[in-house]
């Protein structure tokens, strides 16, 4: 049987975009599923992702922030048997056309989850501003000292999970801001890891959930949640 | 006799008052866990405390002892460090079920999104059937 592919998309007030990253991935690949995570948008997103009845959309009846988001697509991907779940913005930063870099190491089995990096090598596209490269430089540093690994960048939330990582982050995602401290997490519990260099496009919209004086609470949190999360014994799989 | 006795309140009243306030908040913590308003499990922290206050006011000396074992000069401030120690504690208590709370909320918020996503797709498959 095919190997059932599911494109986890959190969105957020994304009215605008949520139509066409649906057309977009299902351009890419006929065979992707998609599944919208409407975290209690205030706008029109449910409607606009419901119209073009090429995705499965979630309601959540209120906000969870995008870690709880995304979790609720693992937790359904899980329930659903998939064969590998996508992690993919929204707002339309990542490109479908991107999916088989990340998933190819996944279904060859070489690993169990692949960061699409926007550093790996140069490439070409949107390379976040300056005060934002330093903030993932210290995550760098950090997942070399944590887990021993070299993740450049691990606030990317382009993501390729395969069976058994959904089941474990079904039931152990954190919730704000997640994606560095999920580096960490997965490294501690053995997962295989691998970064792949992918290109990225500016946000066509919405709103970054990370700016101003936001960001300083960002990075405190984040650094203590990767601190914290590498303390902890291992987690006993199922 | 009964003059003598008025004498004593009066000269001893902060104590009489301590001892009055603080049976008084022992007491209405067990009537809120006796209807039900507040649980056994969060009431121990101030029903312990409040023991404390009841034993501190009703032997004097034990401040004295306190102060002087912790190195406190003067004795009302190891008072006040109990005191702050006891809304501390229970402050703590407090983030911890909160932190428990907001886990489940979030568990729940996203297994009723599951479930309505799923419950929608299953009521369009029953009307194509149909």
């Amino acid at each position: 049987m095919r190997d059932r592919i599911l494109i986890i998309i959190p969105a957020y007030n994304e009215e605008k975009n949520i139509a066409k990253v649906i057309q977009s991935l299902k351009d890419a690949n006929p065979a992707y599923e998609c599944l919208v995570v409407n975290d209690g948008s205030k706008d029109d997103t449910q409607r606009e992702a419901e119209a073009s009845g090429l995705a499965t959309v979630i309601q959540l009846p209120a906000n969870l922030g995008i870690g709880g988001a995304v979790q609720t697509g693992f937790k359904y991907a899980f329930y659903n048997d998939i064969d590998y779940a996508i992690q993919f913005d929204g707002d339309g930063q990542h490109l479908a056309t991107e999916i088989p870099k990340i998933l190819l190491p996944l279904q060859a089995k070489d690993y169990d989850v692949c960061i699409g990096s926007r550093f790996v090598e140069k490439t070409l596209g949107f390379q976040s501003t300056f005060m934002r490269r330093i903030g993932i430089r210290i995550f760098e540093w950090m997942s070399r000292v944590l887990i021993h690994k070299k993740i450049t960048d691990s606030t990317s939330g382009f993501r390729a999970y395969n069976k058994q990582a959904i089941a474990f982050l079904a039931a152990n995602y954190p919730t704000d801001y997640p994606e560095p401290e999920t580096v960490i997490l997965l490294g501690k519990n053995d997962f295989r890891i691998r970064e792949v260099s992918v290109e990225m496009i500016e946000r066509q919209g919405g709103e970054s959930s990370i700016s101003g004086l936001k960001s300083a609470h960002y990075m405190i949190k984040v650094i203590l949640a990767m601190l914290m999360t590498a303390q902890r014994q291992k987690i006993r799989r199922i | 006799m009964l003059n003598n006795i008025i004498d004593f309140l009066v000269a001893n009243r902060i104590q009489v008052f301590s001892i009055i306030g603080s049976l008084l908040l022992f007491i209405f913590i067990l009537k809120l866990v006796k209807r039900k308003k507040l649980k056994e499990e969060y009431s121990l922290l101030w029903l312990g405390f409040g023991f404390i206050f009841i034993a501190l006011s009703i032997f004097k000396p034990l401040l004295e002892i306190v102060a002087s074992t912790l190195g406190i000069l003067y004795a009302p401030a190891a008072l006040l460090l109990i005191l702050v120690l006891s809304v501390f504690f229970i402050l703590i208590q407090f983030s911890i079920v909160i932190s428990k709370l907001a886990e489940g909320n979030k568990n729940l918020i996203q297994e009723v999104g599951i479930l309505k996503a799923e419950l929608k797709k299953l009521q369009l498959h029953v009307k194509e059937k149909e």
